[in-house]
């Protein structure tokens, strides 16, 4: 017994130190699993009002770039309303026949990261907004990421610079379907995979969501071909995207909910148990 | 025993350190990838007559205040935690036995051995860091260049801020 005590004692500095040492690589394990909650995150009250601080006043320096994108936004919003006034002839004018399946949010960025290879962005708003885990995050450009952690005030997003990440899209003009990656290297490039051959790529066509998941509808933008090679079985195509958004510049975002995402899942779920 | 004195000189470095990274250093981006980690700072710097256990704990506690503004999990704690313990080792392999009997002062050390000393605690860090932070063989190449230029930068800036300190205090 006094052997064990004493072994205790000569030790105590190695013991302490592989009890955090423990410690620390059960959270990083934990930060692997997407949907476990996060006992370390930015989206606790203490980081997240440290963060809005420093953003109420670095905002001011990008308010000539974000007004900017904010007209940009505008004209292309009016080109879309004159169009459909001119398509369109309404029948009826009436409320209910416009549907309301996704609702927006805006959101201000408070912090962004894109140089590891598992980055998270910080948002300002919380549960007290009515925010879920799981929505869709973009900017007025194309696709940002899915929120990963919610606080009361503030959540966290898991960019689509993220080796977890995996998007559902498509090729506009095919309507071929993939899921977009990030191999970690360039923090404007991401990766398109699983697309079939059948598909006739070109250098410039538009990459988009595809709508078979809950969280992104159909059809936002996300970027460009960049370019592009058959995989090793040459079965698929690998596809270099430049995305439209510019990740390493973010300040407002949108969130979209799918209102009907519960009863989706739910449904797809009952399916599932059944097999 | 630690000193009044160094009791708060340290304890206002762990809090600046901590603002100086998460707002400033994280943001720097060298290349694209690039960051230093002048934190570290803290754990070199910490008073030789210090108790052991008490920098594995502060050590693993300044790590896990960068995590938790990084979302990054435990891995800045772990790194920390591991040079903090492996301090006495790397100092004694440095500087000689002679450190043990309070003859040695890291700023005034010769420079050789000090660039020892520094440079194996941070590239021993930036190596758990990162490879715990990618945690896939697949990019190893990845993880050795942000060890490599990541650590250059950290070192570098580190023997800087200790000639900026030196200057004052003499």
């Amino acid at each position: 017994m006094q052997q064990i005590i004493f072994f205790f004692i000569r030790n105590k500095n190695f013991l302490f130190f592989i009890v955090l040492f423990t410690i620390s690589i059960a959270l990083t394990i934990q930060t692997h699993n997407y949907h476990n909650a996060k006992f370390v995150s930015s989206a606790n009250f203490f980081t997240g009002s440290i963060y809005n601080f420093r953003n109420n006043i670095t905002d001011y320096f990008s308010l000539e770039k974000e007004n900017k994108k904010l007209l940009e936004e505008n004209v292309m919003l009016r080109k879309k309303v004159a169009n459909f006034q001119k398509t369109i002839k309404p029948k009826k004018l009436d409320s209910s026949i416009i549907s309301a399946k996704y609702e927006y949010f805006t959101a201000r960025v408070i912090n962004n990261n894109y140089s590891k290879t598992k980055n998270h962005l910080t948002l300002d708003i919380g549960k007290k907004d009515s925010l879920k885990i799981d929505l869709g995050v973009i900017s007025s450009k194309g696709i940002i990421g899915i929120v990963s952690d919610v606080s009361e005030n503030y959540s966290t997003v898991q960019s689509i610079l993220n080796t977890q990440s995996r998007i559902n899209a498509k090729h506009k003009i095919s309507g071929h379907f993939g899921s977009l990656k990030w191999d970690t290297k360039d923090p404007n490039v991401v990766q398109l995979v699983d697309i079939p051959r059948l598909a006739k790529l070109k250098k410039g066509d538009t990459i988009i969501t595809g709508g078979r998941s809950t969280i992104f509808p159909e059809g936002v933008l996300i970027g460009a071909v960049k370019d592009f090679h058959l995989d090793a079985d040459d079965n698929y195509y690998f596809v270099n995207v430049a995305l439209f958004n510019d990740m390493t510049s973010l300040e407002h975002v949108y969130l979209i909910e799918n209102k009907d995402a519960k009863e989706i899942l739910e449904l797809e779920k009952a399916v599932n148990d059944e097999e | 025993m630690m000193k009044n004195n160094d009791i708060f000189i340290n304890s206002v470095r762990f809090i600046f350190l901590i603002f100086l990274q998460v707002f400033l250093l994280n943001n720097i981006n060298l290349f694209g990838y690039i960051n230093p980690y002048l934190y570290l700072f803290f754990i070199l710097m910490f008073p030789l007559d210090g108790s052991k256990g008490l920098l594995i704990f502060l050590g693993f506690l300044l790590g896990l205040s960068i995590d938790i503004f990084e979302d990054s999990g435990g891995v800045h704690a772990a790194a920390c935690a591991f040079i903090a313990y492996i301090r006495p080792v790397v100092l004694k392999y440095s500087f000689g036995v002679s450190y043990q009997y309070n003859s040695v002062k890291i700023k005034k050390a010769d420079i050789m051995e000090r660039f020892t000393y520094i440079s194996s605690l941070v590239l021993m860090h930036h190596l758990i860091l990162f490879s715990l932070e990618i945690f896939s063989f697949k990019h190893m190449l990845l993880l050795l260049k942000s060890t490599l230029f990541s650590g250059i930068f950290t070192i570098i800036l580190v023997f800087c801020t200790m000639i900026l300190f030196t200057k004052k205090s003499s």
